[in-house]
């Protein structure tokens, strides 16, 4: 038994990488994730990746935000010590509304962003789980699970037929640990 | 897909040849990787000096009180609000470029946005010292906001726009910062994947583990595009309430429903001059001119003048309606900002922000660089002389004529507004040093559609109509980054 973790795929071209996902896929070759250095519009359809819920989440946080902000400017403006403002009413509508507003971006946008560090573990000092330091570069990666698909040289020779410019068998699922 | 074929007669986005992905990331973060240049270290030791004054301005003023300003009992706002009003609209164009072009699909704005991004949140913190100093007592700053005291829950006065500004400013300043930072993560990745050491250690705090895995990145553009949705409606609200902080007063000149949308029109019209002068300068000290093109410096010249122009409108609508009101006072406050003492700031104003602007109807003008630059300082400049006309002449002469009186700013004002300046190049500068000054993975979307390489891959491969092609070789004429050579390379027989 080897000790081969994952199989990648290495391309220079994104369409060579889509073309190689094309390939494994018809060959029944599970891939476990592709990284790359830019969005790759379209690849979600083609891995089954779902939708992402994000829009929902900022919805959430938004209406929460609005809800927040009105109960702070109703709380002290009009219920916990209403003040006559020049004659004002104490319950000024028009009033409110920037406040209000203001406070409906700001949790959307923290909430939002909070809610995507926490789905994808981006925090600081997380240690960076890469498994080819040059997808952040010039490289597009296709890594297949070495364990799952036992046909190693068939994968290898798809990749290659793809485009790939190299095949790496990793013994480690991560390179950038030190 | 990353390659569908843009139509040829759109203007190359990113130019010069044989270009990679490696090649992009080279490129950019070649100021990053390198020691610094003597360009950077001239800027950066002359900018570090305006930062010094302007802590000893401040310090002074802090130390002393706001009677080191020249204000008096007459004008009680004068410099520093002028200068807040201006940091502010300058970081403006920063969200325009980042949110509403993004929503706009306008792909030029990928080579662009990261340094705006920048100059917004530089620009804010610029501002934001104002609103503090100007307090007198900035030790108590908290109070502006709504937390529960020993007065007896003497809350805030939430019908003030003052308390407004207080929560947009900071509102965008962190909505800002967000996503500012968001966008730079992938980038932060690309340097620590390629650095050793300390430095890579350093990166990979900041780069918060990214790895670009493919639901890391389609979460990634969701959050972009939201956060660019809901910015757009911020920035607009942000500048909104800031006029407000006049509109909503009493004063002649001051108290008028025109300044919302044109107090917006003029920080788009500020901030995309003082992105013109930063970036027409950094394009060169740093070797961008294949990917900040004459595209994107025509591009921003017509925006210019388009909201120059919204901006000129605004400023003779104003003078109409002064006189179509028949109201004395408003009539009075405007011609005495025409004809009164304060004349030369008003004309500079219409000079710097109507006149010179529509220069740029002329090509020539548009796509010359020494003139987009010198024209983009005048824009600041006027754009500066529009706050102070409005705030200083519309109180130097109130109702009372035995209290009239004139603004002479002492050394601190003018230290603390040259100083704030050195405090914005330093942050820049130390930006451009440490972090990529172009969104590295943004411009790599572009490279296999929008660029030249592509297109002339396109034309080679020759299938398409040849009036399209010849009026595509036109366009790349105004193009400094590209020769003559490379034009010609692309005749059609």
């Amino acid at each position: 038994m080897s000790n081969i973790k994952y199989i990648l795929g290495s391309f220079a071209d994104p369409d060579e990488m889509m073309d190689g996902i094309d390939k494994l896929q018809a060959n029944n070759i599970s891939i476990y994730d592709c990284f790359t250095p830019m969005p790759i519009h379209g690849i979600e359809a083609k891995l089954g990746v779902k939708p992402s819920r994000l829009p929902i989440a900022a919805f959430c946080f938004g209406i929460t935000g609005t809800c927040l902000g009105f109960s702070l400017l109703y709380y002290t403006m009009t219920y916990d010590w209403p003040m006559n403002i020049g004659g004002k009413p104490s319950l000024p509508l028009p009033a409110f509304v920037p406040v209000t507003f203001e406070v409906t971006i700001l949790l959307c946008a923290l909430g939002m962003v909070a809610t995507f560090f926490f789905r994808n573990h981006l925090f600081p000092g997380r240690a960076p789980r890469v498994m080819d330091l040059r997808a952040t570069d010039d490289r597009f990666i296709i890594a297949i699970d070495a364990k799952d698909n036992a046909d190693h040289e068939k994968i290898e020779s798809l990749l290659k037929l793809a485009g790939a410019v190299e095949v790496k068998y990793n013994e480690r699922k991560y390179v950038s640990y030190e | 897909m990353s390659s569908h074929n843009e139509s040829i007669i759109r203007e190359p986005l990113v130019t010069g040849k044989d270009i990679t992905y490696a090649k992009v990331t080279d490129d950019i973060l070649l100021p990053v990787e390198n020691k610094p240049n003597k360009a950077w270290w001239i800027g950066f030791t002359l900018a570090a000096l305006g930062a010094l004054l302007w802590v000893f301005s401040v310090g002074y003023t802090f130390w002393t009180g706001i009677g080191a300003w020249g204000l008096n009992k007459t004008v009680g706002w004068a410099w520093d609000i002028t200068d807040f009003v201006w940091w502010v609209g300058i970081g403006h164009a920063g969200t325009l470029i980042s949110a509403v072009l993004l929503i706009f699909r306008q792909n030029w704005r990928n080579s662009i946005n990261r340094s705006a991004e920048a100059m917004t949140i530089f620009a804010v913190i610029c501002a934001a010292t104002y609103v503090v100093a100007h307090m007198g007592r900035p030790w108590l700053a908290y109070w502006i906001f709504p937390l529960p005291n020993q007065f007896g829950s003497l809350w805030v006065n939430f019908n003030s726009p003052l308390v407004w500004d207080a929560f947009a400013i900071s509102t965008y300043f962190t909505v800002s910062l967000v996503f500012w930072y968001c966008g730079l993560l992938p980038d932060i990745a690309s340097v620590r994947d390629r650095a050793a050491g300390l430095k890579r250690r350093i990166y990979s705090i900041m780069s918060f583990g990214w790895n670009g895995s493919v639901k890391t990145w389609q979460r990634f553009e969701i959050v972009s595009l939201i956060l660019a949705g809901i910015s757009t409606p911020l920035v607009l609200s942000v500048h909104t309430i800031v006029s407000m902080d006049f509109a909503t007063s009493v004063i002649p000149g001051w108290h008028t429903t025109i300044f919302p949308p044109y107090f917006v029109a003029g920080a788009i019209f500020s901030g995309f001059a003082m992105v013109q002068t930063l970036l027409l300068v950094m394009r060169k000290v740093l070797n961008f001119e294949n990917y900040i093109t004459m595209f994107h410096i025509e591009s921003m010249n017509k925006i210019i003048l388009a909201t120059g122009s919204i901006v000129g409108i605004a400023y003779l609508t104003e003078l109409f309606i002064a006189w179509y009101s028949g109201s004395e006072y408003e009539m009075y406050a405007f011609a005495n900002r025409i004809a009164g003492p304060y004349w030369w700031a008003y004309w500079t104003m219409m000079t710097c922000n109507v006149i010179s602007p529509q220069l740029f109807w002329f090509k020539r003008i548009r796509t010359s660089i020494p003139i987009s630059w010198v024209l983009s300082i005048v824009v600041n400049i006027g754009m500066w002389f529009e706050r102070f006309v409005i705030i200083v002449t519309s109180l130097h002469r109130d109702y009372l004529p035995s209290s009239w009186a004139m603004f002479y700013p002492s050394w601190v004002d003018v230290g603390v507004f040259v100083g704030s300046v050195g405090v914005f190049f330093t942050l820049f500068l130390l930006f451009l040093r440490f972090l990529p000054g172009i969104a590295i993975a943004e411009v790599k979307l572009l490279l296999k559609s929008a660029s030249l390489q592509q297109k002339s891959k396109l034309i080679k491969e020759g299938h398409l109509d040849g009036e399209q092609v010849e009026f595509f070789r036109n366009t790349l004429t105004k193009y400094d980054s590209v020769s003559e050579d490379e034009i010609n390379e692309l005749e059609t027989k």
